[in-house]
């Protein structure tokens, strides 16, 4: 079931060009959908996309997979059209000449974050600002970006609710990688969780039905 | 191979028996290829072709690839068995220029410069050919970009026009293809109006073209309603 508004690219949205937000364009003073997504509309009249790339902001904190690394630089996949670049000095160690693949090696992952964007779309990241660090263990799985702020709820309640559910530690990336660590079954139940967010992310009353859904898993497993 | 009707009219009935300005059966069904980022699968009368679109990604070979938008390919191209004399496979001089101007018909559309050193990549495969499959290529291709959720002002929807007896009909099949006087194919963003590819093959007076711009404009209209629909009804 659909509980909200649906517009495809080219929609009339509001006669008011003040009220344009993302994934929306003005021409001639009118506001139109820029994607094809669901619209939200409280203070600015926003279109979620249902499909596409993400695309890196300055300050959004990701989750990346080191690809390559040059003399001063790694190259990061943080599953944006464009690679990401980490240099020596976004390092919290010092690191001597040539020691770069001590510290991270290609496949690491990295709780980064972009600071900066340019309008050719290259993208630096640091890993010097507290809560990013190098992920070891635990496993990384694949989320739609545009549904990150349903799987967090609101002020984090959806996200906390399964923290404490399935005894995982979690991060969600903005740039939809989630990294999930903790004992097999939890995460197993964790990723079932997340995958029917996704699923369901266009509907309403949401969190009230995952702590069902939850429950209901709980005791399932302990009635095996 | 001369298999020409008689006449392609009959009591303002043509041989498929639909009127003038009637157009054949249109089928879209949204996001049927799982590994591209956005897919159509479209029926248009015999016409049937699937649609791919990819990106926007990383440019290869790097030396295409543009620091300030995204380039867009387009590649059109015809099954071997999609017509009934085993057609010889690979690009050829009609499936270059038929690429080249489709591309061309969806660029106004898109806003390239939200991705610089980006393609995006768009795949016509066309299974079964009965006239037209340009336009259905081009209708495909509009709502699959959508489905990639690729920014656009709009879609682009696009039919043919032509001319057989004398006079003018709307969405040519084969036949009237074949032995037909004029074909005329338009492509345009119903939003606003404005076209954005017009062939012609075979002759139209002024009055014609004018009359059969019109026509051909009000059944881009009738597409972008059912285009409209498919993805609307793709989240239902």
């Amino acid at each position: 079931m659909i509980d909200k508004d649906i517009v495809i690219p080219g929609d009339l949205l509001s006669d008011d060009p003040r009220k344009s937000g993302k994934g929306t364009y003005v021409e001639d003073g009118k506001v139109f959908a820029l994607t094809y997504g669901v619209l939200e509309s409280k203070d600015r009249i926003k279109v979620i996309p249902l499909g596409g790339k993400y695309l890196p902001y300055p300050g959004d904190s990701v989750i990346g997979i080191v690809t390559d690394f040059r003399s001063s630089s790694w190259s990061v996949d943080i599953n944006a059209p464009y690679n990401a670049d980490l240099f020596m000095s976004e390092y919290p160690e010092r690191i001597n000449f040539g020691d770069m693949g001590k510290h991270l090696r290609i496949g690491d992952s990295i709780v980064t974050k972009i600071i900066r964007v340019d309008e050719e779309m290259r993208i630096d990241l640091t890993l010097k600002e507290p809560g990013l660090r190098v992920l070891r263990g635990g496993r990384i799985i694949n989320f739609f970006h545009s549904k990150i702020p349903r799987l967090i709820g609101r002020s984090g309640s959806m996200i906390n609710m399964i923290k404490e559910e399935c005894q995982c530690a979690l991060f969600v990336g903005q740039n939809g990688r989630i990294w999930i660590s903790g004992e097999d079954d939890n995460i197993a139940l964790a990723i079932k969780t997340i995958k029917k967010i996704e699923d369901e992310a266009h509907t309403s009353g949401l969190t009230a039905k995952i702590a069902q859904y939850l429950e209901d898993e709980r005791k399932g497993i302990e009635n095996e | 191979m001369s298999d020409e009707p008689e006449s392609f009219i009959k009591d303002g009935i043509r041989l498929d028996g639909r009127r003038v300005d009637e157009l054949r059966p249109l089928k879209i069904e949204v996001g049927v290829l799982k590994r591209a980022d956005g897919s159509c699968y479209l029926e248009f009368g015999n016409n049937k072709v699937m649609v791919a679109v990819y990106g926007p990604r990383e440019v290869h070979p790097r030396h295409l690839q543009n620091a300030t938008e995204a380039i867009i390919r387009y590649r059109y191209n015809m099954a071997s068995f999609s017509v009934e004399e085993r057609k010889r496979p690979g690009p050829d001089r009609r499936s270059v220029e038929v690429s080249k101007v489709s591309r061309e018909a969806l660029d106004p559309v898109l806003l390239k410069d939200y991705f610089p050193r980006s393609s995006v990549d768009i795949f016509i495969e066309v299974l079964q050919a009965d006239a037209g499959t340009r336009t259905a290529g081009i209708n495909a291709a509009s709502v699959a970009m959508a489905d990639a959720g690729i920014p656009m002002r709009g879609l682009v929807s696009s039919c043919a026009v032509g001319k057989v007896d004398d006079t003018l009909v709307l969405d040519l099949m084969k036949e009237e293809d074949n032995f037909g006087q004029a074909d005329m194919p338009i492509a345009m963003t119903p939003k606003d109006n404005k076209i954005t590819l017009l062939q012609m093959d075979g002759d139209l007076t002024k009055e014609e073209f004018k009359k059969g711009l019109e026509m051909a404009m009000d059944g881009c209209k009738q597409i972008y309603e059912i285009q409209r629909k498919a993805l609307l009804g793709a989240y239902s």
